[in-house]
């Protein structure tokens, strides 16, 4: 009835703001992309060694890595790529130069070109996931059913991949502009697909929204919406309506609390549970609002639940569950 | 509230009131509040008496709008709607502009002719626009020509920073483009605009043919041409770019700075904060303390959270309040939270625990105006 809704898409790509959680939700869809026996790898780009904090393993080096397994027998790896590294691996790739390059990095063009150079670190690093998907399509032995890079922050996302037109102003002809074509060919193509992040909170949200006419501005395939840390409505609609308006039925709740065995210290705490009660209730309709403004972006929305206890092993598992209920995988 | 009770207690009103603190930097990493603490230290400082700039990066848009930023256009702007007791406080906000103010250093220090070859080359172009350490540089170099404006008569900055890839960028990004600017590499590109192999030596003409036959390769010539051009023409108008830098990052390391690292009581955001405090303790940079946003309040303490879903529990059992065990239930989901963050919080505290700490409860509604950013500001300074 419902499979995946992006059965073709090789590259997921997931961005979101910064505290929305985006790479917990890209560790789970790797690990949601790899069930059933297959084989995925877990990208990130920032230097920033959260996979290996999130798997709770050493500092990922510039080396493919298990770092789980998937439910069904799949494997997840991960790959923490660096641009010095992936700029030595380029130059051996296609030029066959790699004594070349560590005499370059002893000169600092290395740090000069993957750090200053505007546009080269973004052409390195999406270069690195082309390459990475491209194995499949050669049938390489190394290849991997899915890809899923932790991407760069909402904000950046477009310029980001949009590396074409990055690389435009400086390079109109000559090598490195064929690479980012060939970068081009696999991220603006069917192969790959962007997915954001965002919470039920109005700046979120706002750059969800900005994020998603950027990409589609740029022509850059947008998949999914993941809303990610949602909180159940523990009232119904009326009660809701009740608790913002200060009309809660005081006097019962004594009595139902008291019948609860909470008698002993029912006055000092219902004021309290009242409070929070409309605070719950006014969270809830801000998080209606800015549902309801995800909805008009008409594209396909899962959530995921808070986890109160925080993001473990267990909790990628059953994010990873309800990513392939949401079709996301 | 006692999410910090073994850290000691960032006190917001002596930083903001303390003559000798003449710059504020909020840092932290992203999505966790720095450019509503930023605002909201500013205002406070403002209706305090103090004549307060706010250089912010990238406020949310309504927030730009509460402080009156309706256009980009590089300058402080005066916000209306600030008072204070003295009479005497004022509130000057601004948002950066990268490009322009890079421009503007362009401009200054450059004859026209020559400021015009810099700014229609392309690699320029790029490197305004887009080189991700260009952002960082720039809030730093915004800040230093604030500091030396004689017109000005600010006698607090308060500065927000870039939504970085990690916080440690904005302090390295500088010293990084100063060195690059100015190093080796680039003598190295610009020996053919002063005659490869003059006063550079056989190897460093060698390494030079050597270098520019592999860029060729790998960037193509036209590339390495407009590099070259660049690179020249900054090198002849200010050789001194790395002092600039330089000078910027001292002013970071004067008695006058006083660093606030923001974060939210998660795991990462904490972590960025202790990377944060760390480093500015290895730089010698004056740390004030760690603001703490959107910290999970309880308003029923007494009762814990076990003590809450056992009475749901009965209720749920009876069936005949539902309405009573959903309050209860919602209770015992914040005590939780709550119990967390404190957890996390305290974890910090005992790794760094000479770090003064101020806490903001998580608000219902982003902020938006400046009796919002009032509130934050009460906040921050609550004893």
């Amino acid at each position: 009835m419902t499979g995946p809704l992006w059965p073709e898409v090789c590259l997921h790509v997931v961005s979101g703001k910064g505290g929305t959680g985006k790479t917990t939700v890209a560790a789970a869809l790797a690990m949601a992309l790899a069930r059933d026996g297959k084989r995925t790898l877990l990208m990130e780009v920032e230097g920033r060694q959260g996979i290996a904090q999130l798997f709770d393993v050493p500092p990922l080096p510039y080396e493919e890595r298990k770092v789980a397994v998937a439910p069904g027998g799949g494997e997840v790896w991960a790959l923490a790529v660096d641009a010095q590294e992936a700029l030595l691996d380029y130059l051996e790739s296609f030029y066959n130069m790699r004594r070349a390059g560590s005499a370059l990095r002893k000169m600092g063009a290395v740090d000069f070109a993957t750090t200053i150079a505007p546009g080269l670190r973004d052409v390195l690093l999406t270069g690195k996931a082309m390459e990475v998907v491209r194995r499949r399509q050669k049938n390489a032995s190394d290849a991997y059913d899915a890809v899923v890079l932790d991407a760069p922050p909402t904000g950046r996302i477009t310029k980001f991949l949009n590396v074409n037109s990055e690389i435009s102003g400086l390079a109109k002809v000559g090598p490195i502009r064929n690479h980012a074509d060939l970068v081009m060919g696999v991220i603006a193509s069917p192969l790959t697909t962007v997915h954001l992040v965002t919470l039920l909170e109005e700046m979120p949200v706002q750059e969800t929204i900005d994020g998603v006419s950027e990409l589609r501005e740029a022509g850059l395939p947008v998949g999914g919406i993941i809303v990610n840390m949602t909180r159940n409505a523990l009232l119904t609609d009326d009660q809701l309506e009740s608790a913002i308006a200060g009309r809660l039925p005081v006097d019962a709740l004594r009595a139902s609390l008291v019948s609860a065995g909470l008698g002993a210290h029912v006055d000092q705490v219902l004021p309290g549970l009242i409070d929070e009660a409309a605070d719950h209730a006014h969270r809830v309709m801000l998080e209606r609002r800015e549902r309801q403004r995800l909805t008009e972006l008409d594209l396909p929305v899962v959530e995921l639940p808070f986890l109160t206890g925080g993001i473990d092993l267990g909790a990628l598992y059953s994010l990873a569950h309800d990513l392939v209920d949401g079709r996301m995988a | 509230m006692t999410t910090f009770d073994r850290a000691p207690r960032l006190r917001i009103d002596e930083l903001l009131s303390d003559m000798r603190v003449n710059v504020i930097v909020c840092t932290g990493s992203g999505g966790v509040g720095k450019t509503t603490t930023a605002a909201a230290l500013a205002l406070r400082a403002a209706e305090m008496g103090r004549k307060v700039c706010v250089l912010t990066i990238d406020p949310a848009k309504r927030l730009a709008q509460a402080m009156g930023l309706t256009v980009l256009d590089n300058t402080p702007r005066h916000v209306a709607g600030v008072t204070s007791e003295s009479g005497d406080g004022e509130l000057f906000a601004m948002m950066l502009d990268m490009k322009r103010t890079f421009d503007e250093v362009v401009e200054s220090h450059a004859d026209p002719v020559r400021a015009q070859q810099i700014l229609s080359n392309p690699f320029y172009q790029a490197l305004s626009s887009s080189f991700a350490g260009t952002q960082e540089y720039m809030a730093m170099e915004k800040l230093g020509q604030l500091r030396a404006d004689p017109n000005a008569s600010w006698d607090l900055i308060v500065v927000d920073t870039p939504p970085s890839r990690s916080a440690l960028d904005f302090l390295d990004a500088p010293a990084r483009l100063g060195s690059f600017l100015d190093g080796r590499l680039i003598r190295i590109l610009t020996a053919p605009a002063r005659g490869a192999g003059r006063g550079l030596g056989r190897i460093a003409a060698m390494g030079f043919s050597f270098f520019s036959g592999v860029l060729d390769r790998i960037l193509g010539a036209q590339v390495l041409a407009d590099l070259g051009t660049f690179v020249a023409a900054i090198d002849t108008t200010f050789g001194g770019f790395r002092e600039r830098a330089d000078a910027t990052y001292a002013l970071l390391q004067a008695r006058g700075t006083a660093f606030v690292v923001v974060a939210a009581p998660e795991r990462d955001a904490l972590r960025e904060a202790a990377y944060f405090v760390e480093r500015l303790r290895t730089s010698d940079m004056p740390l004030a303390g760690l603001v703490l946003n959107r910290v999970q309040t309880t308003l029923a303490a007494e009762l814990s959270s076990e003590q809450a879903l056992a009475a749901e529990q009965r209720l749920q059992v009876s069936g005949t309040d539902p309405m009573a065990a959903a309050l209860l239930e919602i209770h015992a989901e914040r005590m939780n939270l709550a119990a967390r963050q404190h957890h996390l919080a305290e974890r910090f505290t005992a790794a760094h625990p000479g770090v003064a700490v101020t806490a903001v409860p998580a608000l219902a509604e982003d902020v938006h105006d400046l009796d919002g950013l009032r509130e934050v500001g009460r906040q921050l300074a609550a004893k």
